[in-house]
């Protein structure tokens, strides 16, 4: 079976990995970079809130479920490529 | 057992149905007492009808789930679906503190407290991408079980039992408070009685079924409290013309807050009263408050990827990939209430502080504010104060003093909503602050009776044995639980930021480190927890009594901060002077990384 297959392992790894370091990536613009810059973000309005104080209230929070999903979508294919899905 | 594997096997093809018709059956009871609170009910009978009829229905499913098995009693049998996961986790996560406290919290403290919201958010990312999909694929029964396991000797797991154990004990003396806080409020009982009657509800839902039955019950509380959350929200909104849903146009309410705080000064009162205090903190200036905001979300964050109660719900799905989209659920479930509780406590404070509005109380003379209804109700209790200082019969921001805890539980009628909906959020409440503190106390219990007792002090112990061992635990942690909250040394929300601290101060690193690098070894692991834990604590310790100035402003409840990178260096440094793990335990987490295939633990363990 391919999946016992060590360079099968490491391709399906890495690519993990990777996808693994996008996620995180994103997650410290959202979860720290943004909510550190809310000050001079507030200048700008989005839907009538200045935008800093929306990232912290709102606009993070959405990011990050939307992060959660999209990561186990492409994790899914990742495993399906592989044939390592459970 | 035959007859019991095919009754759970139609139980759990059922389950939408199931919890349709319990929804609608809580939402009918709701309609019910709305109609005999017009026909003259009072607003104490309601509530109490409110805490039975809900602590009934928990009591039911807590009873209908007893189990004598291992598996369903550690693990809820492996078989949750992703969706109720999601749900139970999100119940499990959402406390008291989230319930109660986090609206009142930003009302008062502004921007740099809306680090709890992204904290208790964010974290689940790192949950997601770290470390849940990876445990689910180890089969471990508790956190320590990953932690004896990866690393391997009785040390490690000792080490991994008692952050746990200082982390979720901390944390459920909060529970235990608010319960009994809740309960004693709502039935008009002592505060100490209230929290063993809070207790007993506890220990029903988890005695019997552990993890079986309360993560049942656990499905049935996220449904109460969410209504009970967003009920008030739409409501209010509805009646201040923000719409049904107010969380994408209160941006309005937000600029006009800033005017009015402009306009009215904010200053400290001039006579302080304790336990309760006046807004000083402008609810959006963010200014050079960067750091205080992201040093609390950081904690909040990685704590949330270290505390066990969270991390074992994954435990329970069927599959790797079925863990994954219940983290994809619990966050989805949990940013249902954390991006409406900013827009609470945005409309709660629009209505006191807007002139324009019939229910402002600033600016208005004093004598009409003290006879509102509930000024007197919570006046009468020690939560809310209005006090003429400057003597000049006006009402003055300054002279406005709230308990930041009585925010979410007071909305209702100070916007002058019938007290159904107060009982209804009196309910919710109490299922928050329940659901956590049963996760909790099983999150304790567990590691106590499987790590400590089975797999350290009595390894031949069998399964009944192990059982009633969990079992007797339970209810000597939870009462012990229950003696440290009817002492009242805590408010809720310190104890909780502590909780998260301690976990990631100690767990963080060696629980992901565990997944994603290999060559973390034993050594390195016992010195990432105990240099994290114990350097964590000591600071906390010494900023808390004020032995020590904070560095660079990173008070008590930020302690993680100090904790995390002490740990970091401590597993890092040993584990390269130490020798590296076997081939055995790098083939094990070669076998992790991967969904498929046998778990590493097998059942029953």
């Amino acid at each position: 079976m391919s999946s016992n297959d060590a360079g099968s392992r490491e391709r399906h790894w890495e690519k993990t990995r990777n996808l693994n370091t996008v996620i995180m990536i994103l997650w410290v613009v959202f979860a720290i970079i943004i909510p550190f810059m809310a000050s001079s973000l507030n200048s700008i309005s989005f839907l009538g809130f200045p935008l800093g104080y929306y990232m912290c209230v709102q606009g993070s929070l959405i990011a990050f479920v939307a992060m959660i999903w999209v990561q186990n979508w492409r994790q899914d294919a990742i495993d399906d490529e592989f044939g390592v899905g459970d | 057992m035959a007859t019991e594997t095919a009754g759970k096997a139609r139980f759990i093809d059922n389950l939408g149905k199931v919890y349709a018709l319990y929804t609608l059956g809580f939402l009918a009871f709701f309609a019910f007492m709305a109609v005999l609170e017009k026909m003259g009910m009072g607003a104490q009978a309601i509530g109490v009808g409110f805490l039975l009829f809900t602590i009934a229905i928990y009591a039911i499913i807590g009873w209908l789930s007893r189990t004598a098995e291992v598996d369903a009693y550690y693990v809820a049998g492996r078989e949750v679906p992703a969706l109720y996961n999601g749900m139970a986790t999100a119940a499990d996560w959402m406390s008291g503190a989230s319930f109660v406290a986090l609206a009142g919290g930003v009302y008062f403290g502004g921007y740099p407290y809306l680090g709890f919201i992204v904290g208790w958010t964010g974290g689940y990312v790192l949950v997601n991408s770290l470390l849940a999909p990876y445990l689910r694929k180890f089969g471990c029964y508790t956190v320590p079980d990953f932690i004896g396991t990866r690393y391997g000797g009785n040390i490690a797991r000792l080490c991994a039992v008692i952050v746990l154990v200082v982390a979720s004990f901390t944390y459920v003396t909060a529970q235990i408070n608010a319960t009994g806080t809740i309960a004693a409020q709502t039935l008009g009982i002592p505060f100490e009685l209230g929290v063993w009657l809070g207790l007993l509800g506890i220990f029903i839902c988890s005695m019997l079924g552990g993890m079986r039955g309360v993560t049942w019950t656990q499905v049935a509380q996220y449904i109460v409290l969410i209504i009970a959350y967003l009920v008030p929200i739409i409501w209010m909104s509805n009646k201040q013309g923000f719409g049904i849903i107010p969380h994408f146009s209160y941006g309005d309410a937000v600029q006009r807050i800033a005017e009015l705080e402009a306009q009215y000064g904010l200053k400290p009162a001039l006579e302080a009263i304790p336990g309760v205090s006046v807004l000083t903190t402008p609810a959006n200036a963010p200014a050079g408050q960067g750091w205080a905001m992201v040093s609390l979300a950081i904690c909040m964050m990685a704590g949330t990827a270290s505390l066990p109660h969270i991390l074992m719900r994954y435990f329970t799905t069927p599959s790797v990939r079925s863990a994954r989209r219940s983290v994809g659920w619990s966050l989805t479930f949990i940013f249902l209430l954390y991006f409406s509780a900013p827009a609470l406590a945005t409309l709660t404070k629009l209505q006191l502080l807007d002139p324009t509005l019939a229910t402002s109380v600033i600016g208005k003379a004093f004598e009409d504010v003290s006879n509102l209804e509930w000024v007197k109700h919570w006046s009468s209790v020690g939560m809310l104060a209005v006090a003429d200082q400057n003597g000049d019969g006006i009402v003055q921001l300054n002279e406005f003093f709230m308990r930041p805890d009585i925010v979410v539980l007071a909305t209702p009628e100070i916007a002058g909503l019938p007290y159904v909906i107060s009982g209804l959020v009196a309910a919710g409440g109490l299922a928050a602050a329940m659901s956590t503190a049963d996760g909790l106390l099983l999150a304790i219990a567990n590691a106590l009776s499987h790590d400590l007792y089975y797999k350290i002090i009595d390894p031949k112990a069998d399964t009944r044995r192990r059982l009633t061992v969990a079992r007797v635990l339970l209810l000597f942690i939870g009462a012990a639980g229950a003696l440290v909250a009817s002492l009242k040394l805590t408010g809720i929300l310190g104890a909780v930021a502590w909780a998260f601290d301690f976990a990631c101060s100690g767990l963080f690193f060696p629980l992901v480190l565990g997944v994603w690098w290999k060559r973390a070894n034993s050594a390195g692991a016992v010195a990432g927890m105990i240099g994290g834990f114990v350097v964590g604590s000591w600071y906390l310790y010494m900023v808390y009594n004020g032995l020590m100035d904070p560095w660079f402003g990173i008070d008590h409840i930020r302690f993680g901060i100090i904790g995390m990178p002490v740990s970091l260096v401590c597993m890092v440094v040993v584990s390269l002077l130490t020798p590296a793990p076997s081939k055995e335990v790098q083939d094990m987490v070669d076998e992790v990384r991967i969904p498929t295939g046998a778990t590493i633990l097998g059942t029953g363990h």
